[in-house]
């Protein structure tokens, strides 16, 4: 019995900029089970993952990505054709918050350094979909990468921000690409040690204690169950499920202290 | 003295090699004592790809957890010989 669960589809992976990334290890699930993957790259990180793409099974394609770049976002249909004929799912895995936006606190950071964040991690969710909207097929499935953020947690500040308002995006996206056949769902994973988190200063603050608080504990070393939620919101088997958050944290989100 | 693993002179060559191609480095200012950041210019996002580069022509891995200890281009050479690197 075949269990490829991605057998036929095609994707977009955005997000591989080292082996810890989540996108990463979703890009190789994602081969694993059949799936036909193209990367983006982005900037000066351009080069790092079309390195990483080689050790990747089916060297995967890379697009230059920035989605702060109409140009880019309007050009993406065109780069996406020369690689696959349509697309049955999209991963984002994109954000950033400059250094005056974390770990500072809330109440000094300047709108200028607030409102890149908000463009880059919440706006970017909702602008790639659009980008991607004339490519993706019925059935297709829309995954983002998200923190928890009905509360406030130590040193995340505005990047939990950006965090709600891709919460609120997401439930938006989804009614809005309903019509389309189209859901979209968002991963919250727990702390990893990815590039990400390493740029947040305190984050080893509920990385040491998000262990001992999961009822099944937590690795923060293993992106492994992150990128199995996403292949399979990315594949056929969640048909009627959209505007969610999946939380893929050892179940940290449903306890108190 | 008859083993064919690449010498720390060859490490060296090799890396230099790779800053130049990463991030455009002089292969002349790629000496044991400097700091990639302060020396080399070579910041965090950069260090990633010189990492991915390096693991690729040597054969070897350089887990994140060891990034922090190699501040200059010797502590590198000796890491990447240390870690058993082919030719």
């Amino acid at each position: 019995m075949s269990t490829a669960l991605l057998e036929g589809r095609s994707l977009l992976v955005t997000g591989v900029l080292t082996e810890r990334s989540i996108a990463y290890a979703v890009a190789q699930l994602a081969a694993e089970q059949g799936a036909t993957v193209v990367l983006s790259g982005f900037g000066r990180g351009l080069g790092v993952t079309r390195r990483l793409a080689r050790r990747l099974p089916g060297d995967p394609p890379v697009l230059e990505l920035d989605v702060t770049s109409e140009a880019h976002l309007a050009a993406l249909p065109e780069a996406l054709l020369a690689h696959v004929d349509g697309l049955d799912g999209v991963l984002h895995a994109i954000g950033y918050a400059p250094p005056a936006a974390l770990g500072k606190g809330v109440l000094q950071t300047p709108w200028d350094d607030v409102g890149v964040a908000l463009q880059v991690s919440t706006w970017s969710y909702v602008a790639l979909a659009r980008a991607c909207l004339p490519l993706l097929r019925r059935g297709g499935s829309y995954v983002g990468l998200d923190f928890d953020a009905r509360v406030a947690w130590p040193a995340y500040d505005w990047m939990g921000v950006a965090k709600a308002g891709l919460e609120s995006a997401n439930r938006y996206l989804a009614r809005d690409l309903g019509e389309h056949g189209v859901r979209s769902n968002l991963v919250a994973a727990g702390p990893l040690r990815t590039m990400a988190a390493r740029s947040i200063p305190g984050f080893g603050e509920f990385e040491r204690v998000w262990g001992e608080r999961a009822p099944l504990g937590w690795s923060v070393d293993d992106a492994t169950p992150v990128a199995r939620a996403c292949v399979a919101l990315l594949s056929d088997w969640f048909p009627a499920t959209t505007g969610t958050v999946v939380h893929v944290d050892g179940g940290v989100h449903a306890v108190g202290a | 003295m008859t083993t064919t693993a690449p010498t720390e002179q060859d490490v060296l060559t090799g890396l230099a090699d790779v800053l130049q191609e990463v991030v455009g480095t002089a292969p002349e200012a790629v000496v044991p004592e400097a700091t990639f950041d302060f020396h080399l210019d070579v910041d965090s996002l950069a260090m990633v790809e010189v990492v991915v580069a390096c693991e690729d022509r040597f054969g070897v891995r350089i887990p994140d957890e060891d990034l922090e200890r190699l501040r200059t281009v010797g502590d590198a050479v000796r890491y990447i010989v240390d870690a058993g690197a082919a030719a």
